[in-house]
């Protein structure tokens, strides 16, 4: 999936033949084939053709799909369709254009969303750090799993809107008590996969580097933990997801900004657009940010491409 | 790039010379001696202890290249383990220069099957390793990498990961990352056994090349008698369950050697007396569970 959109920006450039070869041993069969060293001028198809023959046009049954449905909401709403699901009160996708449009060029919409990510930023990094020396911890030590497992594994299933109450009371402010929420959501999948990756270090590689004279703290750092990192990886692009949905229910305690709380606030003064608006940053954000992470992180996992020169 | 090609590449290699063994330099002479006494090795297992080597005693000279075969599963990779202090064994002990084994130590080189470079590390990375662990700058550690993937003929791959290339080129880099410490013993369990023939002969004799430069003290596990009278100085032959010593046969072939070789008299006798050993011990085995079974 990531390789495959890295593959269509590479090639959607506007690149000479030469250029777009040394791409082709990370696209696999979504490349174009060798022949695209021959001008294009010769009657085979030119690279560019190619790419949407293969991958283009995917992307292109991708954007109707999402047309479609919002062309259907549109009929729906227009049309007050009422079939189980009622359509009556659901605002129209032209209307929420419209009050996005609004939203956006007024301060307020700006702040909702900075408070958000300043939220997540703190309570992700926050996760970041307890959940991989956690994980590792877990990984590595019988002790540690067995002294921690058995919280997470109680505490795990627990919803973030359920900690509300207690966040409440634990903790000195509102702010941290979100915080606190959104942490919580993030934690759980990194400490998990942290554990499992670390848990696969291959044995023979644990030997080779013994062999050559590693000492413990080496081989954590060159061989358990480079061995873990897709694993780890995995769950930090997790993490960031459920921090997101975990911040809206942190946010329903917010008394003033957040897009969680533009979005529960617009339910109590039933103003409709701006739930959906509040609805897909929020999904917009959580995508953005999981794309982020995933491409922040790629440099450490570049040695799993075939063919990958450093 | 095929191997072969690879092979014939020139020899950029400059390598430590105070560090080598058999160069004219007495003072390392003695460095590499291997010594068991009245080993056993018994493992725990569900359906109780499994003796996987029985009372082994092997001393190995120091610049002796040995090779340890028998059936598969007779326990010599575990006999090896316990020279590099992987395995520790349940009754006798495991000397290195004198010293009893306790645990791994760069001054044993290790060469696995397969699989044991580290994926995320360049082939460079991986051969500067050894060097590095050992207090090495990183400059400095980088040039006896390029001095030892030179010597494998490797030179042109130092910025490749290791799943782009080859698995014989693969082995020759865990060869390369082994020597870089300059070990006084090399311990190989069954390196080219995963490698197609062809390439496993051709690694056979860069193995003697490179050896013959360094001469230090190698034990070689192998089920492979070709592999091993073409190898080896002295080939101790293993019996399967228990795992037991029963021939120590002294391989006094010249060298520097050929594939040539395996083609003479002298050679077809040592693998006709190696293979009688093991035919009779692989009866045995059947035997034995078939009469369990």
């Amino acid at each position: 999936m990531d390789s495959k959109s890295n593959a269509a920006l590479k090639t959607t450039e506007p690149e000479t033949a030469e250029q777009a070869v040394p791409a082709s041993p990370v696209t696999g069969s979504a490349s174009p084939p060798p022949a695209a060293n021959t001008p294009a001028a010769t009657g085979r198809p030119s690279p560019a053709g190619l790419w949407f023959k293969a991958t283009g046009s995917r992307y292109l049954v991708r954007v109707a799909a999402l047309i479609a449905a919002v062309v259907f909401w549109q009929v729906a709403s227009d049309n007050g369709f009422d079939f189980y699901i009622n359509f009556n009160n659901i605002p129209a996708p032209t209307a929420v254009g419209s009050a996005l449009m609004t939203e956006l060029t007024g301060q307020e919409f700006y702040l909702h969303i900075l408070h958000s990510m300043q939220r997540v930023a703190i309570a992700y990094g926050l996760a970041v750090v307890l959940g991989v020396v956690l994980g590792v911890a877990m990984g590595r030590s019988r002790w540690a799993e067995d002294i921690i497992l058995p919280y997470i594994e109680l505490l795990r299933p627990i919803p973030a809107v359920a900690w509300i109450p207690l966040a409440i009371l634990m903790l000195p402010t509102e702010q941290a008590s979100i915080i606190f929420i959104t942490f919580l959501g993030a934690l759980f999948p990194i400490v998990l996969n942290t554990t499992h990756g670390v848990e696969q270090t291959n044995a023979t590689l644990i030997r080779a580097a013994r062999s050559l004279g590693a000492s413990n703290r080496a081989i954590l750092w060159h061989v358990v933990l480079p061995g873990a990192m897709p694993s780890i990886v995995a769950g930090l692009a997790i993490g960031m997801g459920v921090a997101w949905f975990s911040l809206l229910a942190g946010e329903i305690i917010s008394g003033q900004y957040g897009i969680g709380y533009y979005t529960w606030n617009s339910y109590t003064l039933i103003q409709y657009p701006q739930i959906i608006i509040g609805m897909l940053v929020i999904g917009g954000l959580g995508t953005l940010c999981t794309l982020l992470v995933r491409k922040a992180c790629n440099p450490l996992l570049k040695w799993q491409a075939k063919g990958g020169q450093s | 790039m095929s191997d072969a090609a690879v092979m014939n590449d020139n020899r950029l290699a400059v390598l430590d010379h105070s560090r080598l063994r058999g160069k004219g330099n007495k003072a390392g002479e003695d460095r590499g001696r291997i010594s068991m006494r009245d080993v056993d090795i018994v493992f725990d297992t569900a359906s109780g202890p499994h003796i996987a080597v029985q009372s082994a005693d092997l001393t190995v000279r120091p610049g002796e290249f040995l090779c340890l075969l028998g059936p598969s599963g007779c326990g010599k990779s575990t006999l090896m383990n316990t020279v590099a202090g992987f395995v520790k064994p349940s009754r006798g002990e495991v000397t290195v220069d004198g010293k009893p084994v306790t645990q791994p130590g760069p001054d044993r080189g290790m060469v696995f099957q397969q699989h044991s470079l580290f994926p995320w590390k360049t082939v460079m990375e991986n051969v500067a390793f050894g060097p590095l662990m050992a207090g090495t700058s990183r400059r400095e550690a980088d040039s006896i990498a390029r001095t030892f993937l030179s010597l494998v003929g490797l030179a042109a791959f130092e910025n490749a990961y290791p799943n782009t290339l080859s698995g014989g080129m693969q082995q020759r880099v865990g060869i390369a990352r082994a020597l870089a410490n300059y070990p006084s013993v090399l311990l190989m369990d069954e390196p080219f056994g995963a490698l197609d023939a062809q390439t496993r002969t051709m690694m056979q004799e860069n193995l003697l090349e490179i050896w013959s430069e360094f001469h230090n003290t190698v034990v070689f596990v192998t089920h492979d008698i070709d592999e091993a009278v073409f190898l080896s100085d002295r080939i101790v032959v293993m019996s399967a369950t228990p795992g037991r010593i029963i021939a120590d046969i002294p391989v006094e072939l010249p060298r520097p050697r050929e594939q040539s070789l395996i083609t003479t008299p002298e050679f077809m006798e040592l693998k006709r007396q190696c293979l009688d050993l093991i035919r009779q011990e692989t009866l045995n085995a059947f035997e034995q569970q078939n009469r369990v079974g």
